[in-house]
């Protein structure tokens, strides 16, 4: 057999199998769509109802808490950045990190030096290779957040953001810790199928929105124990939904992208699989040419090797 | 019979019940309550972990632990609001 015929054989064999992969691949990544997408949906009635809870709670007492009233000098600023665990998900995480990184650079344009934080094994890698220091890492469940995950993520930014409350400018203040004076998350809208928008948002310090006129629709509320303690015991939970939401969101993204870039990648397959096998049956005609030419030359020398005798 | 008072357990990740009940009964971290229909608007932390019970129409009753939750009673009803939320075992059901 012809070298270059075996070549072309062994080319289309391992495209081929390229092509099962990223077949599964775009399949899988179908079907999660679908999961994290109902997830979204069944998060949506505690979001509505912890927001209905806060806005009572808002128009009933001050709104003088820690992580609702804006710090006057911010010297440092958290970054939290959702990118996924695997990559084969075409430009998701690169998006999303390319915001990050503009994000971070407008944080340090305005003097204040941005504090990096990250979930997914692709950001954590991204920020390592360049050297650059992260504040906090999560990895393992950019596909199924839980609500546990957001808790823990949750637990390690508000306890930072706490402890910015005293700090000075270079050092940390009489708490003896670093802590940061905003927080910022960087995630992926699922806007749909073929369009996911990585977003930048606030996260605390939280900004009250005055609403104006019906205020005195709201229900006279009596609170057990106070207005102020449930406050307290309910921001930190809004800030953990805040965040699950944001996972979720990213999760639903995640598979979106990966679903698109293994169908191309499925396409360009098929595409090549289609040229290698063209040309492996034009090598394969152009062999027997040659091999029939041989044979009909050798005979033909050989009758004609005859003939002199 | 009296009327019949909204109830919706949501926790974060999904909304786990939701119907209608003759009484709710949950304990806050100031002490056990009862609901009814008609109750006045309230906003109350629930004892963590607390065990929520709904008294049905037909007399039967469904039993949640719950994690980090919350109440609120409005003039539509009542939601609890919880971080996580399992139904509770038989025998904390039953007991009472």
């Amino acid at each position: 057999m012809g070298a270059q015929l075996r070549v072309l054989r062994r080319r289309i064999a391992s495209t081929q199998s390229i092509k099962k992969i990223t077949k599964a691949q775009e399949l899988v990544a179908t079907s999660r769509i679908g999961k994290a997408q109902e997830r979204v949906a069944a998060s949506l009635p505690y979001a509505q109802a912890i927001t209905g809870v806060l806005t009572a709670l808002a128009s009933n007492c001050d709104v003088n808490h820690p992580l609702l009233v804006a710090r006057p000098v911010v010297r440092r600023a958290g970054v939290l950045i959702i990118t996924s665990d695997k990559g084969m998900c075409g430009g998701y995480n690169s998006n999303v990190l390319r915001t990050g990184e503009r994000l971070v650079a407008k944080l340090a344009a305005e003097g204040k030096n941005p504090v990096m934080y990250v979930t997914g094994q692709k950001g954590a890698t991204y920020f390592k290779f360049r050297g650059r220091e992260l504040a906090g890492e999560w990895s393992g469940f950019s596909q199924s957040p839980t609500v546990a995950d957001a808790q823990e993520v949750a637990r390690t930014l508000i306890t930072a953001f706490v402890n910015g409350a005293d700090d000075d400018l270079d050092s940390p203040g009489p708490d003896g810790i670093l802590g940061v004076d905003e927080l910022f998350i960087v995630s992926t809208k699922f806007v749909s199928m073929v369009t996911q928008t990585p977003q930048a948002l606030n996260l605390a310090p939280m900004h009250v929105e005055e609403v104006q006129g019906d205020k005195g629709l709201l229900p006279a509320y009596e609170f057990e124990p106070n207005a102020e303690e449930l406050l307290d015991a309910l921001l930190p939970k809004y800030l953990v939904t805040r965040i699950y939401a944001a996972l979720i969101d990213s999760a639903a993204s995640e598979s979106a992208a990966r679903r698109r870039a293994m169908k191309s990648a499925t396409d360009n397959a098929e595409e090549m699989i289609k040229t290698l096998t063209r040309e492996r049956n034009a090598a394969r005609q152009a062999e027997i040419t040659q091999e029939i030419s041989e044979i009909v030359g050798g005979a033909n020398a050989l009758a004609a090797a005859g003939s002199e005798d | 019979m009296a009327e019949l008072l909204n109830v919706e357990i949501v926790a974060v990740e999904a909304k786990v019940w939701s119907g209608q009940a003759e009484m709710l009964i949950a304990r806050t971290t100031e002490g056990e309550l009862g609901v009814l229909h008609g109750h006045s608007p309230l906003l109350g932390e629930l004892a963590d972990p607390g065990n929520v019970r709904i008294k049905l129409a037909d007399g039967e009753e469904v039993a949640y632990t719950v994690n980090g939750g919350f109440l609120s009673v409005t003039s539509n009803g009542v939601t609890i609001l919880a971080e996580t939320c399992q139904p509770a075992v038989a025998s904390a059901a039953n007991a009472h």
